[in-house]
């Protein structure tokens, strides 16, 4: 999926794009929870209306509504802890004084880009890990922490580190810790309710309601629930056992879908997206392989920190399982941009 | 009869509801405006502190180099002077050239002291240009925000309907910040960014 040369490719509409995409995305994976829990409860309704007035009728959303509580609750107990336990887990230090050159310049650049998105100076933190990569944190744009590796300052120049810390600011302005801990948390909801769910059927401890539910239907006089209500149930059925992988992928999904964004506001912010091209290019060529920076924080990164492999495969499985786009592809669409700038400014020049 | 009153009643009520609504929207939207005019006199007030100790710096390795430096002195001199009257929405045309010319007096100097290696051999003015670098950049980007927040602002109070509210909220179109002077565009490539060169 190279860019298709007859959309237009400048940053204004590559974003608009992103964004359209973006809320389709989400909402898709909204629609998907809900259906989930909500469809449960339509279900046990389905199954119960007939039975006798003494015995448990479903008739409030119950499940549904216990789903959403645990996924808002496993939301709120990551964005209470996320950021320090990330930050933690990286081993990075803040950046308070900067004192050598290269500090100067990302203290400078970080204050920049700052200036440049209209939003406050974020923090500024460094890990000293020799593979050169970014990412960002905190829950809100007034509590951002942007964290760089020493690799990165080592490897990039001052432009090419400017787009990069502009990445992050991208995903400090679109919101994107926020977005991505929703995920999260509902992800952990589906997979907990899951687990939960196998065990109980497998061990066939639900016996009484759950199976008397199904199989009994109480009032099978009155018909009883119809075909399509079984059909209904087969989908439902399925979905849950889908579900744990389905909702990751979709999270997936999002995850790539907000770093091309990322990638559009940093054009935007340093009006210069060849730049970002050009850093990415030397931080897929520079394959240190990254010791601090575990998976659990790889979707916040600038460049997948252990999916080398996999974003190196282009296929369909690398499309679906990694947090980050081909580099490539992301490499192709600034260059689209940056040529759109040239050839609008009249700079035009093959470089 | 009270079928027709109510369907006025909530008419009334959804105008007046739009016109409260776009009539805040155009005075956020000023005030962000304003902020982002304030963000650029905040760099540019940065700029002008730096250049003293820039001056100082060179000026004992640039005997020769007299007029360049001159220049410099003079147009932050001018450049101060402007700002100390301030600047508004309405008038941003005369701060922006008098600060055009010193980066392009800037940009001259900083061209010269390429030429000094032994100067730039001392870390203090490696330093000082990383701070000129920056400083040049925020200026740079403080104006690229204002120009984007008030291409909006204008946007937003020439289109309609809002255009109906703009002169009640004494919306008035922004000055953009713009580059008159062709002595910008034609800065020498100087190279400030201690990229190390290949």
């Amino acid at each position: 999926m190279l860019p298709d040369p007859s959309r237009p490719t400048d940053l204004f509409s590559q974003q608009a794009a992103n964004r359209r995409r973006s809320r389709w995305l989400v909402a898709g994976f909204v629609l998907f929870f809900a259906w989930l829990g909500l469809g449960g409860d339509w279900l046990a309704w389905e199954f119960t209306q007939d039975r006798p007035a003494a015995q448990y009728h479903h008739s409030l959303p119950l499940f549904g509504l216990a789903m959403f509580a645990i996924g808002f609750g496993l939301v709120a107990y990551i964005r209470k802890t996320g950021a320090d336990k990330v930050l933690w887990s990286t081993g990075a230090w803040q950046l308070l004084n900067p004192v050598t050159p290269q500090e100067k310049v990302l203290d400078n650049v970080v204050q920049e880009m700052a200036i440049a998105s209209g939003l406050p100076k974020p923090t500024v933190w460094i890990v000293d890990d020799p593979d050169p990569n970014a990412f960002t944190t905190g829950n809100d744009p007034a509590h951002a922490h942007i964290a760089v590796t020493s690799g990165l300052l080592a490897t990039l120049s001052r432009d090419q580190l400017e787009a990069v810390i502009a990445h992050e600011m991208g995903h400090v302005k679109n919101l994107d810790t926020q977005l991505m801990t929703l995920m999260a948390g509902l992800v952990g909801a589906v997979a907990l309710i899951s687990n939960g769910l196998g065990r109980i059927l497998f061990r066939g401890g639900f016996g009484d309601s759950g199976r008397g539910g199904v199989g009994g239907g109480g009032g099978r006089s009155k018909g009883g629930p119809g075909p399509l209500v079984l059909v209904v149930l087969v989908i439902w059925v399925v979905s849950w056992i889908l579900a744990p992988i389905i909702t990751r992928l979709m999270a997936m999904g999002i995850s790539r879908n907000r770093e091309y964004l990322a990638d559009a506001m940093s054009a935007q912010f340093t009006r210069n997206p060849l730049s970002l091209a050009s850093a990415l290019e030397k931080i897929e060529g520079a394959s240190e392989p990254s010791t601090t920076i575990k998976g659990g924080v790889a979707h916040l990164c600038i460049a997948d920190p252990l999916g080398r492999h996999v974003s190196g495969l282009q296929g369909f499985v690398g499309d679906l399982l990694a947090t980050h786009p081909p580099m490539a592809m992301r490499i192709a669409r600034l260059k689209a941009m940056g040529y759109q700038a040239q050839k609008a400014s009249g700079t035009f020049q093959a470089s | 009869m009270t079928g027709f009153v109510l369907f006025a009643i909530i008419l009334v009520a959804a105008i007046v509801f739009w016109f409260v609504a776009a009539y805040n929207a155009l005075i956020a939207l000023r005030n962000l405006t304003q902020n982002a005019l304030k963000q650029i006199d905040v760099q540019l007030k940065r700029r002008h502190d730096l250049i003293p100790n820039l001056v100082q710096a060179v000026q004992g390795a640039m005997q020769f180099e007299k007029d360049t430096l001159q220049a410099v002195i003079e147009a932050r001199n001018q450049a101060v002077k402007i700002a100390a009257g301030g600047s508004d929405l309405q008038n941003v045309a005369k701060t922006a050239a008098a600060e055009t010319q010193l980066t392009g007096a800037l940009g001259k100097l900083m061209a010269v002291v390429e030429a000094y290696p032994d100067l730039k051999a001392t870390g203090n003015i490696g330093q000082l240009q990383e701070e000129l670098t920056s400083t040049e950049n925020k200026i740079g980007f403080a104006r690229q925000l204002y120009n984007d927040t008030a291409t909006q602002y204008n946007i937003k109070q020439q289109q309609f309907p809002t255009s109906i509210v703009a002169g009640l909220a004494h919306a008035m179109p922004a000055q953009l910040w713009e580059i008159t002077d062709e002595g910008e565009r034609s800065v020498p490539k100087v190279d400030l960014s201690m990229k190390p060169r290949g």
